[in-house]
């Protein structure tokens, strides 16, 4: 339980528009939400800050009538309510904008606000009234003046999320969710969104905020409330609650309590022979231009919060993404990696961070699962000779002690931990130069995170090197010889052995 | 720009249909009067009403297979009760309109409650149409009731000595009907965002399953109607009768403009659709030395060209965005 009457912040003589209490919503094996309050105020802007699992899309799904929740009391103006749909949620006044605009990019703007409650006379939809309404609607409330007749797919994100505020406010909303609609903005469409959200907050609408960027929640909200794991950690004031107490709490570590573990990292091998260099490197929307260095045996984590950039770094040394500015060197080919197939064969592997949708193949067996990309390096003429792949894969199923030891079980059928060995097993068989592991101890028991920590440094031992990308600030501090931290898709610092210790890394990622 | 991008494709077979015509009535002594274009209506009544119903479909997502057999055995059933059991047609022909609409909702039900795709669906209600011909008979039965009679002869005549038939003007209100349901209903507004993202259509609070029932429930009506025009044109009942008519009908969609996607498409433009295929037909007739394949050969042709001309479209507007 979290310390939810000390962190109560105080709002004398003013009634909470929305108050949620004791909220439980379990799904099988998860404790997704685990007595979460929330409370939110007419005209403020509150942000849900939280970390991945922590809940926040399940307490919106909650608010949004998409699930029903299990046990806890939802007061709306006073009254207490059960929400079981989102059409009801809308009656009530709650309306949602999603990240991903949920509208008919087919249909004109007008209608996208409109549609289900048209102007009508005998039935008859009235146009001429409905453009009118809509311009009127966007340009008073939105200082927004486009063609409404237009469809909506010939605007950009941005219009179309003020449109999804549109449609949202004309159902006489009187809390307005935003979840995330500002990570495919950029900065000046941000500065349009907070206008328009402020303006909203002085008309007396309460707005839940939902973001992954520290620099926007200190911007807009008054409030922040805080989950982690599926619990309440606290609500506070946003002016009074420091970025790096606000991270501590996101992440789960007190300042103080914070100790710090002997490194087990191999420490100065002297000056590395350098393998990758990346300068300037940047994808518009995805990462702004950075510098970064990995030289040979070197282990370099990227620290920083969900969404912060670390999966889109990683993502354009493997040449998953394009860069659209930049340079990328490996070793001594001086070409730029253009897709994911030159990666491999340069020596990169990567290990993405959903294992379940972008890695392993669960109807195939152990053995056919840690061969598959070995096989897809020699092109699929050339098919490896079935006793060579049964001695591979009982190689490494010994190496990285996968559980059971069975090469022919089907993969869907192992544990998390076991899978993701799997997945690493196969992309050690490419004998990499460069290991990139996105979250790779995700959603795993400890003795297994344990297992795939000393693995990784084992092999810088063997002089590979491995790009570490983690939420758990121990794991980093622990595996790392060097740490870069991004915060809202910016490279921020860059710190080595010396100065690593989870505070300092704590209080990059949080910034100032 | 000078044309809102949203009416191009329909602008295209409006055009495309204007060429053709213009086409043969400069290569066809007597092909550019009124009754040449009339004819074309004449022919194609029965694969207008279907058409419009499919349109509905089509812009929903979706697709029907089943519109040439329920087409048949709408010719059969009508048949075998008025000459073989003496029922009246002022009984028969609602009733045929009745089992139309259920035999939609039907397999809309289906669709939307079980989650299938109406691919296979309006598969399984095609072949469960036409076999139900045959239990009826698998033979022609000829109509010689004095009413169907009438439908099928009367000439409406117009100013300027050219005339329609019965069929036509039921043609044309059925088209007028869907322009104005897909235009100015809720229900048909609901159709388009549910063919633009049934997600989306969800979260917007609109009613879905009956949106995407009634859509279904429209093209059973439509190819019953259909099936009743058809039967006054052929005064017969057969289990053979528009045999792979479903596949013009979506030819005549797509060429008028409509996406396969879902989400776009005009009910005029299907109209024209329809048009293009009947002045093909036409053409070849006065050619008289073609085959009728050579109308196959035409539309296939047409056909690709459209459904390249909507990848283009489709994929511009994500170049340049306002």
């Amino acid at each position: 339980m979290g310390d939810w009457i000390g962190d109560l912040t105080e709002k004398k003589g003013v009634r909470p528009l929305l108050g949620m209490t004791g909220i439980y919503k379990h799904f099988p094996g998860v404790k997704a939400l685990n007595g979460v309050n929330f409370r939110l105020f007419p005209g403020e802007v509150h942000a849900l800050m939280g970390e991945n699992g922590a809940g926040k899309s399940t307490l919106i799904k909650v608010l949004t009538g998409v699930y029903s929740i299990d046990r806890g009391s939802v007061e709306l103006d006073g009254r207490q309510v059960a929400i079981h749909s989102p059409r009801q949620a809308q009656e009530a006044g709650i309306s949602t904008v999603y990240q991903e605009v949920n509208l008919c990019p087919n249909l004109t703007v007008a209608e996208n606000i409109f549609i289900g409650r048209e102007p009508r006379a005998f039935g008859r939809i009235r146009w001429k009234e409905m453009n009118r309404r809509a311009e009127r609607l966007l340009r008073e409330r939105l200082q927004l003046e486009i063609d409404v007749s237009r469809p909506l797919a010939d605007y950009s994100v941005a219009v179309q999320q003020l449109v999804a505020i549109a449609r949202a406010l004309n159902i006489s909303a009187k809390v307005l969710i935003l979840d995330e609609p500002t990570s495919s903005l950029d900065r000046g469409e941000v500065g349009q969104l907070f206008a328009v959200m402020r303006k909203l907050k002085e008309e007396g609408l309460a707005i839940l905020f939902v973001t992954h960027f520290l620099d926007q929640v200190y911007d807009i909200s008054d409030r922040i409330t805080i989950l982690r794991g599926g619990e309440f950690v606290g609500e506070y004031e946003a002016a009074s609650l420091p970025r790096i107490e606000l991270v501590s709490k996101m992440i789960g570590k007190e300042m103080e309590a914070l100790e710090e573990r002997p490194k087990t990292a191999g420490s100065a091998r002297g000056p590395r022979e350098l393998l990758l260099e990346a300068s300037g490197l940047a994808r518009q929307g995805a990462i702004e231009p950075f510098d970064l260095r990995i030289g040979k045996g070197e282990v370099v984590s990227l620290a920083g919060l969900l969404g912060s950039g670390r999966t889109e770094l990683a993502r354009l040394l493997f040449g998953a993404d394009r860069s659209d500015q930049g340079k990328l060197r490996l070793g001594d080919s001086p070409g730029t990696i253009h897709s994911p197939r030159q990666a491999i064969d340069e020596g990169l592997a990567f290990c993405p961070e959903n294992r379940k949708t972008e890695g392993i193949v669960d109807d195939l067996s152990v053995r056919e699962n840690i061969l598959l990309a070995m096989q897809a390096t020699r092109g699929w003429l050339r098919m490896i000779p079935r006793r060579k792949q049964e001695e591979l894969a009982d190689e490494y199923i010994k190496a990285l002690n996968i559980n059971p030891p069975n090469p022919e079980q089907l993969v869907k059928n192992l544990s998390g931990g076991n899978q993701q060995k799997v997945l690493l097993a196969r992309w050690l068989l490419t004998r990499p130069k460069l290991l990139i592991l996105d979250e790779p101890t995700r959603g795993i028991d400890i003795g297994a995170k344990a297992e795939i920590q000393k693995l990784v440094l084992k092999l810088a031992g063997e002089g590979m090197a491995v790009l570490f990308i983690s939420s758990e600030l121990e794991e980093v501090v622990r595996v790392s010889d060097r740490i870069v931290v991004l915060r809202d898709r910016k490279v921020v610092k860059e710190m080595i052995e010396d100065d690593i210790g989870q505070q300092q890394v704590m209080r990059a990622i949080a910034g100032g | 720009m000078l044309l809102n991008r949203k009416y191009l494709p329909i602008a295209v077979t409006v055009f495309l249909f204007a060429l053709m015509f213009l086409a043969g009535a400069f290569r066809y002594t007597g092909f550019f009067s009124l009754q040449v274009f009339f004819n074309l209506l004449i022919d194609n009544a029965f694969l207008l009403i279907v058409a419009v119903g499919m349109t509905f479909v089509i812009v929903s997502g979706g697709i029907d297979l089943s519109v040439g057999s329920m087409i048949a055995l709408t010719t059969m059933i009508s048949a075998s009760l008025v000459q073989e059991q003496g029922w009246p047609p002022a009984v028969v022909i609602p009733l045929v309109l009745v089992l139309g609409t259920l035999f939609g909702w039907g397999m809309g039900a289906v669709i939307h409650y079980f989650k299938i795709q109406p691919f296979i669906v309006t598969l399984a209600g095609m072949f469960l149409a036409r076999g139900l011909c045959y239990v009826i008979s698998i033979n022609t039965i000829t109509i010689d009731h004095p009413f169907y009679q009438k439908m099928a002869q009367t000439k409406v005549s117009l100013p300027g000595g050219s005339f329609v038939s019965i069929s036509v003007l039921i043609a044309l209100v059925v088209v007028a009907a869907g322009v104005y349901v897909a235009h100015y209903t809720r229900l048909g507004r609901n159709v388009y965002a549910l063919g633009g993202s049934e997600q989306s259509a969800l979260l917007m609070g609109l009613p879905v399953a009956r949106t995407k029932i009634a859509v279904y429930a429209i093209s059973g009506f439509c190819s019953a109607l259909a099936g009743v025009v058809f039967t006054f044109y052929m005064l017969s009942g057969y289990g053979l009768h528009a045999m792979g008519l479903e596949l013009d009908t979506i030819a005549s969609v797509v060429i008028g403009g409509t996406l396969l996607t879902g989400g776009v498409g005009y009910v005029a433009g299907t109209f024209f659709g329809v048009l293009i295929q009947g002045v093909i037909q036409t053409i070849i007739s006065f050619e008289g030395t073609l085959s009728s394949w050579w109308t196959k050969i035409v539309i296939g042709l047409l056909l690709f060209l459209f459904i390249l001309f909507q990848r283009l479209l489709l994929v511009r507007p994500a170049a340049r965005k306002l």
